[in-house]
């Protein structure tokens, strides 16, 4: 171990038992500051990762006295994948259309001229090259899980419905928390207000939000009931619908999670020099070219590690479809956590282990293309 | 007429900017406040007023009754009620204090100690884990399991680990921590129940502090290793030639430096832990539990008792509320992440 501060250890001024101490312990700080969390992430991270994956491998029985895991291998997944399980997880495929064949293609097309520019171009690693064939093949299955499940008569599984709620959740997250924050970092009376008001969605637990929208949504008493009824709309309830239950998921979503956006784009933004912006007013910059050229780029590498964080959060989305819907109609809102838990319910652990470790593998393979990408764009973010 | 759109200085909207500004904040503030409004309206209700349709306003569309307060706080539910509220009252804020002294020591060593952990010491590792798993699992009693494994790693790492040169640096230690944040609880949480019901501690204060911990470390050390890693290394350079330990620097210059940021991801993770419900879900039954546990209770076989639930979660929320706007000027400074590179 090397001490980034002050490599060579500062010799005690007498040699008296007090400063031998004192000295040992300064050349331990080192390992003092950092096993605490080695070993409770090792304790309580990698131990039940490994034992669940034992699981996963497993069936799982109650027998006198606790219970008894026989390994059965790759059934669980196996099940997942084509088994009894198969709909729920992946969905229900439609036939190939014209439409599913060309946009199919045309991602396939984009990835393969991806990968043939990086073995023509750059130098070829072979990390770098099993990472780009790994996404390759990663994304080019999830495009043909897509395009198979989105449209005529395709059913999306608990996989695709994860995928929705996080991309489609966070592209709005973003959006409207990067407009709220610039228009609260602008010199306006009362924006601190504003700022904590904007803050509390964030602060209410996702079980109370859920269980606040489900009254909000109900279009026989709840507030909105005269605007659904002066749409023609009374007998509609959006949770028999597939598309209206998810939308209302989304929403609860976006409500909640806008505010954590907004308030590190703030802090960003707040944080960034004024002088370029200065300087290019002087130049007769408009506020676009402003915003385009100086708060972009510096707001960038803030972003990026923003939506990680989200991204990584929001594939654990459960708390709202559980509550909102129950996961209803069908199974058309359940995320891949709730298809976990619903496992584990019936008493299915091993199935319920498998799916959370898709879970895990569908987590680290978008964390681990988005981390790739910071690298590249930032010199160093992780 | 120009006056109108010109903008006095940068930052200072024109006139008609910040008429603009103000409409759309506006009718977001609306869209944020509309939904907590209804909550309050509600818990003001009784069953028939919430059955009937829509009442908006107290006093003029009904009479608000204060029978759902009284339910929780004095009446039936009171002692559920007050006993689930000490419970997260105990447990979110110790486990954000825990996991916040350990993480901000961990990113403070992460972003001024070198460690180079050997690769062929993390594999024998890793390995000997599996060892003692699959041995346990298969009927081997856990204690000589586990000596066992513990022997053959030490032999393992002597021999066979000193061969491996390849080590990791801090950044690799730092994503590791980090990527422990992917782990969805629901992939973890069987072994950790079965891990706790072994040791007794299912449904205590523990079992869901100790999780709690871990679950939030990541995020701890993600939000600390930014903002410490601004402080100019200048100062601790100057107490380390007067002789000041490295603890005694960490202590006196290190944190009292580091406050916005303990403070504004304090009140991350205490959010967190505060709202948590799958892992109390699992980890607790009838003594520590937390109270989004009672408020999803009240989803009864009569149906959702909405009154109750918007008072419950009203009484959870407040607090947050509280804290968050005593908090809140140092949420902005505290938040750093992603802002330094190099």
């Amino acid at each position: 171990m090397i001490d980034a501060m002050n490599p060579e250890p500062v010799e005690p001024q007498s040699s008296s038992l007090h400063s031998v101490i004192s000295t040992v312990a300064d050349r331990l700080a080192g390992s003092v500051f950092i096993l605490p969390t080695v070993l409770a992430l090792l304790f309580l991270s990698i131990f039940p990762l490994i034992a669940s994956l034992y699981v996963s491998l497993a069936k799982f029985d109650i027998a006198p006295g606790g219970f008894k895991l026989t390994f059965v291998g790759l059934a669980n997944y196996k099940k997942l994948f084509i088994g009894s399980e198969g709909t729920h997880f992946l969905g229900k495929f439609a036939l190939s259309t014209p439409l599913t064949w060309i946009v199919f293609g045309v991602v396939v097309i984009a990835l393969a001229i991806f990968l043939a520019r990086y073995l023509l171009n750059a130098r070829v690693a072979m990390s770098g090259l099993i990472g780009r064939v790994l996404l390759t093949f990663g994304l080019g299955a999830l495009t043909w899980m897509l395009v198979h499940t989105l449209w005529n008569g395709g059913r999306l599984g608990t996989a695709s419905v994860t995928l929705v709620y996080v991309f489609v959740g966070i592209f709005f997250q973003y959006i409207l928390g990067l407009s709220l924050a610039m228009l609260t970092v602008q010199r306006l009376p009362g924006r601190r207000f504003f700022r904590v008001i904007f803050l509390l969605p964030m602060m209410i637990t996702p079980v109370g939000v859920a269980y606040m929208f489900r009254m909000l949504t109900d279009t026989s008493k709840g507030p909105f009931t005269p605007i659904w009824q002066a749409m023609g709309l009374v007998d509609f309830s959006w949770v028999n619908n597939a598309w209206g239950a998810r939308t209302a998921i989304l929403i609860a979503d976006v409500w909640q999670w806008t505010p954590f956006m907004f308030i590190v784009l703030v802090a960003a933004l707040e944080s960034q020099p004024v002088e370029p912006i200065e300087a290019a007013t002087v130049d007769g910059a408009n506020s676009w070219q402003i915003f385009q050229h100086i708060t972009w780029p510096a707001i960038l590498p803030v972003s990026m590690t923003l939506i990680l964080i989200r991204l990584i959060e929001a594939f654990k989305i459960v708390d709202l479809p559980n509550v909102m819907t129950n996961g209803g109609p069908g199974t058309a809102t359940q995320s891949l956590t709730m298809h976990a838990f619903i496992n584990w319910r019936a008493l299915d652990i091993g199935a319920s282990a498998a799916v959370a470790y898709m879970l895990l593998f569908l987590v680290t393979f978008f964390a681990m293309i988005f981390v790739n990408l910071i690298r590249q764009r930032t010199v160093e973010t992780l | 007429m120009k006056r109108w759109f010109q903008s006095k200085s940068i930052n200072t909207p024109s006139p008609v900017g910040a008429a603009l500004s103000y409409l759309v904040l506006g009718v977001w503030a609306f869209l944020i406040l509309f939904p907590l409004y209804w909550l309050v309206i509600t818990s003001f209700k009784i069953s028939s007023q919430v059955a009937e349709g829509p009442f908006y306003i107290p006093f003029v569309d009904f009479k608000p009754s204060l029978d759902a307060w009284k339910y929780i706080l004095v009446g039936d539910l009171s002692q559920d009620t007050i006993r689930n509220f000490s419970n997260t009252l105990i447990v979110a804020p110790t486990s954000a204090l825990i996991a916040l002294a350990l993480g901000a020591t961990a990113a403070y060593a992460l972003v001024r100690f070198e460690y180079r952990p050997r690769v062929g010491a993390i594999l024998t590792f890793i390995g000997c884990v599996i060892l003692s798993i699959v041995t346990i699992s298969m009927g081997v009693p856990w204690q000589i399991a586990l000596a066992v494994s513990a022997a053959v790693f030490f032999i393992l790492l002597q021999t066979i680990g000193r061969r491996f040169k390849r080590a990791l640096g801090n950044n690799d230690i730092a994503f590791w921590m980090i990527s422990q944040r992917m782990l969805p609880p629901v992939a973890v949480v069987i072994p950790i129940y079965i891990l706790f019901q072994r040791l007794h501690l299912l449904d205590t204060y523990v079992a869901l502090i100790i999780t709690y911990v871990t679950s939030n470390l990541p995020i701890v050390i993600w939000l600390m290793r930014d903002y410490i890693s601004t402080i100019p290394i200048e100062l601790e350079e100057c107490a380390s030639i007067d002789g000041a330990s490295r603890y005694r620097i960490f202590w006196s210059i290190v944190l009292p430096l580091a406050v916005p940021g303990l403070v504004a991801t304090f009140l991350f993770v205490l959010v967190f832990t505060w709202n948590e419900y799958l892992l109390a879900l699992f980890l607790s039954s009838a003594k520590v539990q937390t109270l989004p546990l009672t408020i999803v209770a009240q989803n009864a076989t009569r149906g959702p008792q909405w009154w109750n639930m918007s008072v419950l979660i009203l009484i959870m929320i407040i607090p947050v509320i509280v804290i968050a706007i005593i908090l809140e000027r140092y949420i902005t400074r505290g938040l750093l992440i992603g802002a330094v590179k190099g």
